[in-house]
Formats: C-alpha cells, sequence, structure tokens
C-alpha cells in the first residue's frame, strides 16, 4: 500500500481519487470522468484501502454503504413482519397460553407466527442483532467517510489543478478584458456580499459557503446512536422501570420496582355522569359514562436502612389522589391509574340458624382478608372456621382445595356447636352450595350478606432515557435539516497575467441556486460564461435555461 | 525511510483504534441480547450477590431476620397454599429441615399474603416444624423479585446467594441443596 506521489509533489493516501493538495485526478478511472465524483471530495475512502486482518475486514465490511443499505432494508422488512400480527406485549393472555391464543384468534397462520417467534419479535436476539449491526454501520461508514472529509475540507487549498477545475461540472474558460487583480476583486467583492467566505492566493481565489452543510448526514448519524444508546440504556437497572401492582382498598404494599416505598390503598373510587342516555350515546347503547376514575392512597417509605418486610416504622411520604392523567410523581417514578376491579369480596355475613325453626343464634361476620379460627357467640354456642378457601376449585381426597389466594369463590368448612349439637356439627359453605359431610344436621349457616372492596391497579413508570431519546432526536433532526435546507457551494477561480480565465463551481445540491449566485457574480465581474458539462449542450442558451427538468446534482453525504 | 515507520506506526495506531470501536460496538450489543434475553425470564436476585436482608413474623409471633442466621446455610422457600407444587415439596422440605437443622441449615418458608388462618391450617396439615412466616405487603417477596411459586433461594452461611431455583423439587435435591449450603 504506497502513497501515491501526485505531479505537484504532494504525497496522498493509498486510494486517493483527487489529489488533496492540487486537486488532479489520480486514478485512471477519475482521469477518464468528464466530472469528478465530489461526493468524498476525492478523499481516500478509508475501508477501502487496508484490508489485512481480520479487524480490518470486519470494519472494511460495516463501511460498505451497500452492506449499510442491505442492512436497512433487511431491518425494515423484518420490523414490518412484526406488524402482522399484534406482538405478545399486547395479547392479554398468560405466557402459558399465549401458543394456544395465537392458534385459536389466527388459526394456522398464527401458530407459524408465534412458533417462529416472531409474535415477540422486537425483543429477539436477531432483532436486536440486526440493530446493533445496523448501528455498527453507521458508526464505522461515518467515520470512515466523515473524518477524511473533514480532513479534506479544513486543509484545502485555493489553487488548484486546472485538471480539477475542468472536471467540474460548472466549468467557465475564457479572455478577459480586465486586469485580472480588478476582476478577482470584484468577484471577491460579490462572493462576500452573498456571504461567502472569500480565500485569494496569488492569481487563485476561492469562494465557498455553507461547508458545515456537508456534515448534516454526520450529524444526524451522530443522533440516530445517541437515540439507539437511550434504547439500550433502558436494559441497565436504574434507567429504566416498568410494573405494575394491585392493591386492593385497605391494603398496604411495597410498590414493585420501586425500593423502600409502600402504597395504601385508602379508597378506590369511580363516578359516572348520571344523565339519562341520549343521542350518540343511546345509539352505541352506552349506558353509563365514567367521569372519574381515582384512588385516594397514602405513599409510605421505609426509613433508611430499613429491610424489606420491616413494616413498622412506615414514614408517611403523603396523601395523594391519583386519578387518570394525575399520577403520582415521586423521584423519577410515576405511578398511573390503570385499572380496577369492583367488589371483590371482603367479608361475608352469616346466621347460625335452626333449620327447623329458622331461629338464629347468632350472627357470624367472617373478615375474608383474615378469617378467625373460632367465633364465640356466647351461650355455649360457637362456630370453628376449619377449612376457609378463598377461591374454592373441588375436592381432592375430600380435602377443598383453592385455585389462587384471592377470595373469588370463598368456601368455609364449619364446625357448628350449641347446647343442643354439643359434639358439633360439621357443614360445608360455598356460594350457593351447602354440603353436610357427616350427616343431616339440626343448623346451618344461613347466608345473610357480603362487604365487598375494590381494587387498583396501578402502573410504575420511571424512564431516564427519555432526556437522552430527546437528546437524540433533536441532533438527528438538527442533522437532516442541515443536510437539508442548506448546501455547500464552492467556486474557483483563476486569472492568469494574460488575462485567461478558469473558473469551477461545485455544489452538493440545489445547483439552481448556485446558478444563480454564478449569474450574479458573472454578471458582476464581467467574467466569461459558464457551462454545465452534465447538461446536454442547448445551443448557448444554458444560462437563461431555467427549465432544467432533470434532476439536480443530489449528493447528500 | 522514516516515512515507511511513520506509516507502520499509522497503520499500527488504525489497528488498535479500529480494534477498540468493533470491541465496544460488540460489547453493547452482546449487553443488549443478553439483557433482553434474561429481562423477561424469572430473574430472582443475582447469584454471587448479597441476598436481600429482610424481617417478617412467624406464625407464633417471632421475628425472623435473614442477617441474624449468618453463619448457617438458609434455605429460603417462596410458597402459597393455592400452589400446587409447593403443597408437594413441603413434607420433603420438612424432613430435610430435620436432617439439616443440627448441621447448621435452617429452613425458612415465606408465604406470599395470605391470611393466618388458612397458613396455620397448611402447617397443622402437614406438621411442618420449620418457621413459617408471612409477607404480608409483598415487600420481600418484591426484594426478591419473586414471581413465579415455589421459588427457592440458596443462601450461604456468608449470606450469599448460591443457587436460585424455580419449580417443584423432590427430596433428594432438597437434600442436595442443602448441603451445598452447609457450613463447612
Amino acid at each position: 500500500m504506497e502513497n501515491i506521489i501526485c505531479a505537484c509533489g504532494h504525497s496522498n493516501p493509498f486510494g486517493t481519487k483527487l489529489c488533496e493538495k492540487c486537486g488532479r485526478p489520480l486514478t485512471e478511472e477519475e482521469k477518464q470522468n468528464k466530472v469528478v465524483d465530489m461526493r468524498y471530495d476525492g478523499t481516500a475512502i478509508r475501508s477501502k484501502t487496508y484490508n489485512k486482518s481480520i479487524v480490518d475486514k470486519i470494519w472494511n465490511f460495516f463501511s460498505s454503504v451497500k452492506v449499510g443499505i442491505a442492512l436497512i432494508i433487511i431491518t425494515l422488512i423484518a420490523a414490518s413482519i412484526g406488524t402482522l400480527l399484534p406482538q405478545e406485549f399486547y395479547v392479554k393472555a398468560s405466557d402459558m397460553e399465549k401458543g394456544a391464543y395465537y392458534e385459536d384468534v389466527y388459526g394456522f397462520v398464527g401458530k407459524i407466527y408465534y412458533t417462529l417467534g416472531l409474535s415477540d419479535l422486537y425483543s429477539s436476539w436477531w432483532f436486536q442483532i440486526l440493530v446493533g449491526m445496523l448501528a455498527v454501520s453507521i458508526i464505522v461508514a461515518s467515520l470512515d467517510r466523515g473524518i477524511p472529509l473533514y480532513k479534506s475540507l479544513k486543509n484545502q487549498r485555493v489553487k488548484r489543478h486546472e485538471s480539477f477545475l475542468k472536471r467540474q461540472r460548472i466549468v467557465a474558460e475564457g479572455q478577459i478584458t480586465a486586469s485580472p487583480e480588478e476582476t478577482l476583486s470584484k468577484v471577491e467583492k460579490k462572493m462576500t456580499e452573498m456571504k461567502y467566505i472569500v480565500r485569494r492566493d496569488g492569481s487563485a481565489l476561492l469562494a465557498e459557503k455553507g461547508r458545515f452543510s456537508r456534515y448534516g448526514p454526520y450529524i444526524n448519524h451522530v443522533g440516530l446512536i445517541i437515540f439507539l444508546t437511550g434504547v439500550m440504556l433502558r436494559l441497565v437497572p436504574g434507567f429504566y422501570v416498568d410494573e405494575s401492582i394491585w392493591v386492593r382498598e385497605g391494603e398496604t404494599r411495597a410498590i414493585t420496582g420501586m425500593d423502600g416505598y409502600f402504597i395504601e390503598n385508602r379508597d378506590f373510587i369511580l363516578e359516572t355522569h348520571d344523565n339519562a342516555p341520549q343521542g350518540e350515546q343511546l345509539k352505541q347503547g352506552v349506558n353509563v359514562v365514567a367521569k372519574n376514575f381515582q384512588t385516594d392512597i397514602t405513599l409510605y417509605k421505609q426509613p433508611k436502612d430499613a429491610i424489606a418486610g420491616d413494616t413498622e416504622n412506615l414514614e408517611k411520604v403523603r396523601d395523594y389522589s391519583i386519578r387518570v392523567n394525575h399520577p403520582l410523581k415521586e423521584e423519577g417514578y410515576a405511578l398511573y391509574q390503570m385499572d380496577y376491579r369492583l367488589n371483590e369480596l371482603k367479608q361475608m355475613n352469616f346466621q347460625l340458624v335452626n333449620k327447623s325453626t329458622e331461629q338464629s343464634l347468632g350472627k357470624v361476620g367472617i373478615d375474608l382478608t383474615n378469617p378467625k379460627k373460632e367465633y364465640d357467640l356466647g351461650n355455649g354456642v360457637s362456630v370453628k372456621l376449619l377449612v376457609y378457601t378463598p377461591d374454592f376449585s373441588g375436592f381432592e381426597n375430600g380435602v377443598p382445595q383453592t385455585a389462587t389466594s384471592v377470595p373469588n369463590n370463598p368456601a368455609f368448612l364449619f364446625k357448628m356447636t350449641t347446647p343442643e349439637t354439643p359434639k358439633g356439627e360439621t357443614s360445608f359453605v360455598a356460594i350457593k352450595q351447602t354440603l353436610e359431610p357427616l350427616g343431616e344436621n339440626q343448623y346451618k349457616m344461613k347466608f345473610e350478606s357480603v362487604e365487598t372492596r375494590d381494587m387498583s391497579g396501578f402502573t410504575i413508570r420511571k424512564d431516564r432515557t427519555i432526556p437522552i431519546l430527546f437528546v437524540g432526536g433533536i441532533i438527528f433532526m438538527i442533522g437532516v435539516a442541515i443536510g437539508s435546507y442548506w448546501n455547500h457551494r464552492r467556486l474557483w477561480l483563476q486569472v492568469e497575467p494574460d488575462g485567461h480565465v478558469l473558473m469551477a463551481a461545485h455544489v452538493n445540491k440545489n445547483m439552481f441556486s448556485m446558478k444563480k449566485d454564478l449569474d450574479a457574480v458573472t454578471a458582476f465581474a464581467g467574467l466569461p460564461q459558464y457551462k454545465d458539462q452534465l447538461e446536454p449542450s442547448e445551443e448557448g442558451e444554458e444560462s437563461t435555461n431555467r427549465g432544467n427538468t432533470k434532476k439536480e446534482g443530489d449528493n447528500t453525504l | 525511510m522514516s516515512r515507511g515507520f511513520i506509516n507502520l506506526e499509522k497503520k499500527k495506531k488504525r489497528l488498535v483504534t479500529r480494534t477498540i470501536i468493533l470491541a465496544i460496538l460488540a460489547i453493547a450489543i452482546g449487553y443488549t441480547v443478553y439483557g433482553t434475553a434474561t429481562k423477561e425470564k424469572v430473574e430472582l436476585v443475582a447469584v454471587g450477590s448479597e441476598a436481600p436482608n429482610f424481617t417478617l413474623v412467624d406464625l407464633n409471633g417471632e421475628k425472623h431476620k435473614l442477617s441474624d442466621y449468618r453463619g448457617q446455610g438458609v434455605f429460603l422457600n417462596f410458597w402459597g397454599t393455592w400452589c400446587k407444587p409447593c403443597e408437594k415439596e413441603m413434607p420433603a422440605m420438612n424432613s430435610q429441615y430435620q436432617v439439616f437443622k443440627d448441621l447448621g441449615v435452617q429452613t425458612l418458608a415465606v408465604n406470599i399474603a395470605q391470611t393466618d388462618l388458612e397458613v396455620q391450617n397448611f402447617v397443622d396439615k402437614y406438621d411442618l416444624t420449620f418457621p413459617v412466616v408471612i409477607d404480608k405487603t409483598k415487600s420481600v417477596m418484591t426484594a426478591y423479585n419473586v414471581d413465579n411459586l415455589p421459588a427457592t433461594v440458596l443462601i450461604d452461611p456468608d449470606g450469599k446467594v448460591v443457587k436460585i431455583t424455580t419449580g417443584e423439587m423432590t427430596e433428594a435435591t432438597i437434600a442436595s441443596y442443602m448441603e451445598l449450603i452447609k457450613p463447612k
């Protein structure tokens, strides 16, 4: 890998297309071209130059724009496949039932979709690797192109070789009658007026404007990488919390994801509009419209150094009413009112009655959150609670079973003792079901009433990555704007002492406004008429021809 | 010739820079994939880290603080009466507790927020002799990030988590786990 020594004596890195110093084309290919490729100002794209070690090979792979585009297309296709059916996250089924859910709802296609893991595509390892590779490609390709481009633009000379100028898209050549110095000064004046930065070196002049627009794509890549970093940081403990909990009225429980904090649900309130249904409401068969979902809570915090389970010295932080769109905010966390369940059983009241006389021996109220072993009704009357199952699901070997710990279907095995039945009678009582397993009883537990309580579902969120995502997004947009709405315009002018003029211009996009500037300076300084080498010649009408139907040379990079 | 030397230096520098950049990116991707893969799983406290300290009250009103068992292995089991596999492994845990309690392995069963009556009935039914505490506020459950029951955390005499296991255990497995955290 030898350096290329240009005719001007400058040593260029291998792979350079246009000499860094004078701009002479260095490769055969460039020499053949009528108009040079100015995308990276002719600098060597580094990746294309060294290909020896494995690191270089990996680097070069990611540096390729083709690879980058392929990755973008693959990622887009994969991401769109994920939108065909709802992702698992949005499916209301437990982990075990998800496969069955997809098959039931979407048939065979759903089964395949689930089996292939497409139902959780965005968290799949291969999708993440794909996005990761895209990030690597963005970084490597940008470094490989951005840095040489920056160096090249920073170090560019005013004086360029004739062959460089003549290979630009816009070229003008001719003879002037005014003095060279006067022409150069006039051009300098006009270009400065048009906000160009003008540099002069002897008989050469370089006017430049909007160089920063060349960095637009790199700036938006930086934004993109910051954004992806933010998304990645969600996995780092402490950056992102998204949990949910259920809290029943009267209950105090630890808040998942929020260490050391406890929440007490004091009251859940559901308010509805009490209007008589009318209009659209009636048409759609909606009976009541909710006005407010609210949970009055008290937030507690454990004292410092307290350990889990130690709820003796909870410090009250504050009372608050969590309503929809009015989350409780504390230390970067937000608790949202997300869900509710009304009327969960809290207490069941029974009467102990004589089956034949219907006479009551007393009332037994069973608090389902803390059932007692024995309820003494006095006068030798007592009810023992032998077994309590909150969610009765049937018998197994004669023993009542519970499906969950939630009182959805409470069942009780009572032993009733009265002066008449001193040995006690056993009765199994569930909702709409009474069994007398040990023979006919004289007494029964007559169901009287229930007391219920509501339950609130909260979501706990913390997202420290939002500012990062925000910054990334803004930088991305700035980069896009810079690259889209500004353009890099350059004008080279060389006036020999004998009045021979060579002018060339380059713009990375928006040739139209470049030509406008050129028309202005040409008229002002009396320069020869320029020619657009990419435009089919139209009988010398170039300067007046504004109906340019061809797409302007858009070189975004 | 000094130019060639400089070039060699440059190449070396470039190789190092490229290697560093690629390595950082590879680590970031690896972390992301690993992080996502393990996020959804029942990831309790990390193995090798210190077991979060807690204090809970048992059915007899006695306080049990994890740090008080420093010097002994702790077989920490999370359970509920509605959980069938929990129920099945209880008698085996009970008999292994009898074997290992004099060898310095304490068994502690943490019930998830059930009523005293249910838990007491359950304890009586299986004659459980090890302490059974109730996590009324689900505070310990939250600290240990317990999701599925039964979950068992093995804590060595130094208070470090040695192993985490979810699902039903056989008596032989329980014995081998207790052996694992027995003080040397």
